[in-house]
């Protein structure tokens, strides 16, 4: 089964195998408000853990989407840039931004799970 | 995921306790986020978010609490002392302002740059005779007062109007939606104002707005303005508006944001509101800045604000560098960001003239990457005010 986990950022990583899908969380989309455009990394670029992964811009602000993990990304979400919305509309599902081949999943290790995330998020 | 800018409540986050319009619990109720702006606790949107408030009020009508501004009163024995005091600081010609009629104007510094945009009205009322109507911006108010009265000759006087609420109402259906609780709203002009009763309260109402749509600015006493907001929600065509999309409606008018698109460093002419600027005025001079003002106005200005309008979607924000093709800076954008309406990204910048011409094909430095534009005239949504 795909296991989640989640950054303070509010970032995902869906686990698949030795791949991750990053986008952003529910409760983020909310924060942001109505996504008017999403900058994706070309594939093949490495990213580290941390580092600036996407760009995702609301009407009134341009955020950064951090990698929760290192790795490099196989694949990007190509279809937000005719539909941006759809990061307000699924995030958790068709709303992902990119997909990453995990270089240390040891990284992982320092995440939250759902159920800690949800924790964090209600103390917000 | 962390904010870079943001625009909408770029402002003083003031640490001590937020100021509170009379709206405030009306707006928590209704569910809205709200953000310190220019020390007040304000409503950035409502739930329905800021792409469907931008919408709403260019198809219908928008209610947006403005109370955070400051009014005030110019008191003085008749309109020519007053309009003459005010003249004295401000380049528009306020003498022959007619009675029952609002202007845009600037305060300016002794170098001509801009330390706020205020609009000024003078009442019908002949009992009112000798007072002018001010309304200016929140962030700049305790300053502008202080500025003014440390000017007014002795026989005028400035009253803050600290006990008055501000609300506007803005978009296509707000003539009916006004007129059904204010029957003398529908036959006033742009850029007029009454003292009329509003759902029976009495109310300072002007024809003027910030959103490039027809529509009105609606003062009352802060114990009372929350009934006129209430009864204007009753209206099926009318919602309330928050600050986010004030911005981007705004921004697509082609309207100036005071710290941002102007500041002390930018003179009206550079702006581009020689418009605000009436011809006695530019003739005779006598407002601070004036050989500056005149000579932009002879000789063009070294610099001037333009729209630009980048290509593909993504937006370029203030702070962005403005660049030629062949990489020479020739300025810095001042406002940018997304359309709704323009259905495209859409800003606004200063540049050197000789790169001022619609048409001129520049870069965005956006993320370190050239985001081509092109310099084009404003408004980017046409304005539909009621002339």
């Amino acid at each position: 089964m795909a296991e989640t986990r989640y950054t303070k950022d509010h970032e995902y990583i869906r686990i698949e195998g030795d791949t991750g899908i990053v986008g952003i969380t529910d409760y983020a989309q909310g924060q942001l408000g109505d996504v008017v455009f999403v900058e994706l990394p070309s594939i093949g670029k490495s990213v580290t853990k941390g580092g600036e992964a996407a760009v995702v811009e609301s009407v009134k602000a341009a955020s950064e989407v951090y990698a929760p993990v290192s790795g490099e990304v196989v694949e990007v979400n190509s279809e937000l840039e005719g539909a941006p919305g759809t990061v307000n509309e699924d995030p958790a599902g068709k709303g992902w931004f990119v997909k990453l081949k995990l270089k240390d999943p040891a990284e992982l290790e320092g995440l939250m799970s759902e159920g800690e995330y949800q924790n964090y998020v209600k103390t917000l | 995921m962390a904010a870079d800018v943001d625009v909408a409540a770029a402002a003083q986050a003031e640490a001590a306790a937020p100021l509170k319009t009379p709206l405030h619990a009306r707006h928590v109720a209704l569910g809205a986020r709200m953000v310190p702006f220019a020390g007040y606790d304000m409503p950035v949107q409502y739930p329905t978010g800021i792409l469907t408030e931008h919408n709403w009020t260019r198809e219908k009508a928008g209610l947006f609490d403005v109370s955070h501004m400051g009014q005030a009163f110019l008191i003085g024995p008749d309109h020519e002392t007053t309009a003459r005091a005010l003249e004295a600081l401000i380049p528009a010609d306020i003498l022959n302002l007619a009675p029952g009629k609002q202007r845009y104007s600037q305060l300016l510094n002794e170098e001509g740059g801009i330390l706020d945009d205020l609009m000024v009205s003078r009442s019908l009322d002949e009992d009112e005779d000798g007072a002018l109507y001010l309304v200016v911006n929140a962030a700049c108010k305790t300053q502008d007062y202080a500025h003014i009265e440390a000017r007014l000759p002795a026989n005028v006087k400035l009253v803050r109007a600290e006990h008055r609420g501000l609300i506007a109402l803005q978009g296509p259906a707000a003539e009916q939606a006004l007129a059904a609780i204010a029957p003398e709203a529908a036959a006033m002009g742009f850029m007029s104002q009454r003292t009329i009763r509003v759902a029976g309260i009495k109310a300072n109402v002007s024809r003027s707005g910030y959103t490039g749509e027809d529509g009105y600015e609606i003062s009352a006493a802060a114990s009372r303005i929350g009934e006129i907001w209430d009864t204007l929600l009753l209206d099926e065509s009318v919602k309330p508006i928050g600050l986010g999309a004030r911005d981007s409606l705004r921004l697509e008018a082609g309207l100036c944001l005071y710290g941002h698109d102007i500041d002390t460093t930018t003179s009206p002419v550079e702006a581009g509101l020689t418009w605000s600027i009436q011809k006695r005025r530019r003739e005779e001079g006598g407002f601070p800045g004036a050989a500056r003002i005149q000579r932009e106005l002879a000789e063009g200005p070294a610099r001037i604000r333009v729209g630009l309008l980048p290509e593909g979607r993504a937006p370029a924000r203030e702070g962005a560098e403005i660049a030629t093709p062949e990489g020479e800076t020739v300025g810095t954008v001042t406002s940018g960001g997304f359309g709704p309406t323009l259905n495209a990204p859409c800003a606004m910048g200063y540049v050197a003239r000789a790169h001022a011409a619609p048409g001129t094909r520049l870069d965005l430095i956006v993320r370190g990457r050239n985001l081509p534009a092109t310099v084009a005239p404003m408004p980017f949504v046409p304005n539909r005010y009621k002339r």
